[in-house]
């Protein structure tokens, strides 16, 4: 956690990644992004990032096809994002 | 033993199941996924394309892989998952899960590669023999 975290309303750095067809839509698989501490969940954090764009919007126009996973544990969209350090988007899984 | 791996290269699945043979177990299930060509004959499968996510699927290998043991009381355990372009015929996935006897090692087998299937981070996309490609969205 940045040392001005919690001083500004910009204080968050997360860590973003895409994989799959959100990586396609978005066009890189991952970024470090001043978060607003505005966004307090997973959903949230879709709402803020659909807005930065017409590939994030196009990534996460269904919603219901997007998961989700904080510090490499897979969670629901209400989960919270503070004091998380990575956040990824991704779809339903289809190994095996 | 535990034998987790996440990998580019082939897997020879006689030599992982020898590995599994250490004494211990008294039987061996294993489980060989293979790329098909797909069940649409009007358009053919030509490779599959396959990512993970490093770091978490690694993790989630390790910790699946202990839960079985744990539950099925195996001797031993391996997870294979290859990533990368692959063709009809070549391996995906090895799962091979050692027990003192066959239904344990029989149901241990089994439940990693449903969980596999739809628990493990791994995303399959198909190139087609007629130029397209997709994702795959319903993992059968």
């Amino acid at each position: 956690m940045p040392a001005f975290a919690g001083m500004t309303g910009w204080g968050r750095i997360l860590k973003i990644l895409y994989f799959a067809w959100l990586r396609e839509k978005i066009g890189k698989s991952e970024e470090d992004l001043a978060v607003p501490e505005s966004v307090r969940t997973v959903a949230g954090l879709m709402d803020w990032l659909a807005a930065r764009g017409a590939g994030y919007g196009a990534a996460f126009a269904d919603r219901g096809c997007v998961r989700c996973a904080v510090d490499q544990e897979f969670v629901a969209v209400d989960a919270p994002v503070a004091g998380a350090l990575e956040v990824a988007f991704f779809p339903p899984v289809t190994g095996g | 033993m535990r034998r987790v791996l996440v990998q580019r290269e082939d897997f020879e699945p006689g030599a992982e199941i020898a590995r599994l043979g250490d004494g211990a177990a008294g039987g061996i299930a294993s489980f060989v996924g293979i790329v098909r060509v797909g069940s649409d004959p009007a358009r053919r499968v030509a490779a599959l394309n396959l990512e993970h996510y490093p770091g978490m699927t690694e993790k989630a290998l390790e910790r699946i892989a202990a839960e079985a043991e744990a539950r099925w009381a195996l001797t031993g355990c391996t997870i294979i998952h290859r990533i990368g372009r692959l063709l009809p015929g070549e391996n995906i996935v090895f799962v091979g899960a050692a027990s003192a006897h066959r239904a344990a090692a029989l149901e241990g087998c089994g439940f990693l590669i449903d969980w596999l299937k739809t628990g493990a981070p791994f995303w399959k996309a198909e190139e087609f023999e007629d130029g397209g490609r997709e994702w795959v969205a319903d993992n059968k």
